[in-house]
């Protein structure tokens, strides 16, 4: 050993976009930090929160958008249009925001069948209509076929913050209790089930749902948010690691306390997937003073979309900074990473 | 028994660990031959509720950290010719060959698909009539039986657009490596178990009786990893030497043996060379000469290509139990999970890459 050289591969830098860039994990956070947020930098973005709460004469909006590309287009739970709504809707409402009005610009594949088309909008019309939100502006475009997976959604979104609340990740303290609505993973077991055509019996449905109802009971409760965030891309995981981050906070998570549905688990064992990174798209996590734990849970408890509502972990003074933590069953701690891009099922 | 609650039931583990620090009288090496028990070790945190003189070293069961770099240049040097669609298992794409890997060679715009099995591989073959569908077979004796499947099927339906890139390796001639290499450490081993649900373990009575060594074949659940070391080490403390079999739900002695005759229709014992331990006599499987017409190797005319394996690669060490992961400087440095410098930081069974994934806190 003691004449060994270090003869390994060169290290590869990727000089082309790879699709682990878009997978939620470290390849991505590395994207944003030093191609995209270096150049747009502004003391907004750089809060790196789902929406950007804009001061604007005395009134307080969030602003906020995302572009949504899914295969299928209709799955099991939902749909693109669906997503599409409720995705900008929960980014709004994890600042705390009441949802007003929504964008909506497709880009649509050549050949694209004009009544799916027609599906997708209804469906949206539907989601928007029943979170009493209005699709207010738009945009049409249309690509060679070929150069687009069918129908590419973007929608922006707008909606108005009360002046006392104050959601962000900088307002996480030590002692705060982690609470989630719902399992999680079933958005992204859901679509890859249905995606790879594996024959699995079981009928599991994205949790595809509109929160900002929910968030607004938390609200008129007197619940004093700190913090939300939805737990889509990268899942529950890659959004506590995001929150332990920015807010320079331990995150501690109890292992025993996460719901997981007993078929999501399963699919997860047999395709080599840890739940803790699969999107959810109905699914967020709640920070909140820990004398108000109790009446958060009961708050979540009367709303639909809240009934498996259950507190998961704290913030820690004690651990390493800026990391999270999951408290195993076997009782042993191991610190959660960010996985490079998406996960890739397992050869065996 | 529900497997995913019963055999990961702490007090079941505990009172296990518990059971093996009562019989443990002196330090123990004991190596875990498969990656996915390397993972379950690592994830839960196994290794940590063992007794100090219990030293666990993690073996060369990974099959996408030893799948050799000539054969990553293959894949990219077939992968990268018009017309071809090349299906390949998940974690394989990020695996770096010599100059990329497959995923930034998709990212130029190959076609490049990730496959749960061979036969979804030969389905695309049969849906694209105008492409040529190549299959990455790689793994140990779990992969083979489904690559030998495809292939025995492929040459039924002489089905010509489809052919294989085969590097399936074999566990007991890379035991019988490590035993015979100067430095071996390894006093005990848990054989892989799916591996023996395959093959059974008669192939391990031999090995067992000529280097007097243990050989438990273990499942891959905490209660099994913990249960398949008490064995082990009850075996070394007992002066005994014996292949015992902890994952009897799964594993019978003769194994699945029409697996097995699907194996010895389609492959050949070959020679191999294996990334960071060398060429290992007998170690691997290629398609047999039936099946020359399916050879994507011939197919494609890359037989010449054969990138030498780095001389002095750490990841050998990594594989062989001489240094933990954390040991190399380069570990979490240099060498991360996006930037691998070595196989065994690509794949998530790679000790390196469990090591940075869970314990990069601890050692950094």
């Amino acid at each position: 050993m003691s004449d060994l050289k270090l003869n390994c591969p060169l290290p590869l830098q990727y000089e082309q976009i790879v699709m682990a860039h878009g997978g939620g994990g470290r390849l991505m956070q590395q994207l944003l930090d030093s191609v995209i947020q270096p150049v747009f930098s502004n003391p907004l973005l750089n809060q790196k929160h789902d929406s950007a709460v804009l001061n604007i004469n005395g009134s307080r909006l969030a602003f906020t958008t995302d572009s949504y590309v899914v295969k299928p287009l209709f799955f099991s739970g939902g749909d693109i249009g669906k997503m599409a709504v409720c995705g900008t809707l929960n980014d709004l409402a994890m600042s705390g925001a009441l949802p007003l009005y929504l964008s909506c610009a497709l880009i649509i594949e050549e050949g694209f069948a004009i009544k799916d088309l027609q599906r997708i909008v209804e469906s949206m019309q539907q989601t928007a209509q029943q979170a009493g939100v209005l699709i207010v502006t738009g945009d049409t475009k249309v690509v060679d076929h070929g150069s687009g997976d069918g129908v590419y959604i973007n929608t922006a979104g707008i909606g108005l913050l009360d002046e006392h609340v104050n959601v962000s990740p900088a307002q996480i303290q030590v002692g705060d209790s982690i609470i989630i609505n719902s399992d999680i993973a079933r958005h992204g077991i859901a679509i890859m089930l249905e995606r790879e055509g594996i024959n699995f019996e079981s009928s599991i449905a994205s949790d595809c749902a509109d929160l900002s109802g929910l968030v607004q009971d938390l609200l008129k409760a007197g619940i004093d948010i700190r913090c939300m965030r939805d737990l889509t891309r990268g899942g529950l995981a890659s959004g506590l690691i995001e929150l332990a981050t920015t807010s320079h906070h331990a995150i501690e998570i109890n292992e025993t306390a996460l719901p997981i549905h007993q078929d999501v688990n399963s699919a997860c064992e047999i395709l080599g997937f840890d739940p803790l990174y699969i999107a959810n798209e109905g699914c967020f996590a709640l920070f909140v003073p820990e004398a108000q734990t109790a009446l958060a849970l009961s708050t979540l408890h009367r709303h639909p979309l809240g009934q498996q509502a259950c507190q998961i972990g704290k913030v820690k003074a004690t651990h390493p900074k800026g990391t999270v933590t999951l408290q195993t069953a076997m009782g042993i701690n191991r610190v959660l990473d960010l996985l490079s891009g998406e996960q890739l099922p397992r050869i065996c | 028994m529900n497997y995913l609650d019963d055999f990961r039931d702490p007090a079941t583990a505990k009172k296990i660990a518990a059971a093996i620090k009562a019989i443990t009288t002196q330090p123990w090496n004991i190596m875990e031959v498969c990656g996915g028990q390397t993972h379950s070790i690592i994830k839960y945190g196994i290794d940590q509720l063992l007794p100090d003189q219990v030293n666990l070293i993690h073996g060369p069961g990974c099959p996408v950290c030893v799948t050799p770099l000539a054969y990553i240049d293959k894949a990219l040097a077939i992968a990268a010719q018009p017309n071809v669609i090349f299906c390949s298992f998940g974690d394989m794409l990020r695996v770096p060959g010599s100059h990329h890997d497959l995923l930034s060679l998709k990212a130029q715009g190959a076609d490049i698909r990730i496959v749960y099995s061979p036969i979804d591989a030969l389905n695309i073959a049969k849906t694209n009539p105008d492409k040529q569908v190549v299959f990455f077979g790689v793994g140990f004796e779990t992969t083979a039986p489904t690559t030998a499947l495809a292939a025995y099927q492929a040459k039924q339906q002489q089905l010509d657009n489809f052919s294989l890139l085969i590097c399936h390796v074999r566990v007991p001639p890379v035991m019988q490596a490590l035993l015979d290499s100067p430095g071996n450490q390894v006093q005990g081993f848990l054989g892989a178990g799916h591996v023996c649900s395959i093959m059974g373990y008669h192939e391990y009575l031999p090995l067992s009786a000529h280097y007097k060594i243990p050989i438990v074949i273990t499942g891959f659940e905490p209660v099994d990893i913990l249960h398949g070391l008490y064995l082990c080490i009850k075996q070394l403390e007992e002066h005994r030497y014996q292949v015992e079999n902890e994952y009897s739900r799964a594993v019978k002695e003769q194994g699945n043996q029409p697996a097995q005759q699907l194996i010895s229709q389609v492959f050949d014992v070959v020679d191999r060379s294996w990334r960071g331990l060398g060429e290992i006599p007998a170690s691997g499987w290629a398609l047999n000469a039936d099946y020359d017409a399916w050879n994507a190797e011939q197919r494609f005319a890359v037989t010449a290509i054969n990138t030498l394996e780095p001389a002095a690669c750490r990841s050998g060490e990594v594989l062989q139990g001489l240094i933990k992961p954390a040991q190399c400087a380069e570990f979490g440095t240099a060498c991360t999970p996006e930037h691998p410098l070595g196989a065994t930081m690509v794949s998530s069974e790679g000790a390196c890459a469990a090591y940075y994934r869970y314990r990069r806190h601890q050692h950094v």
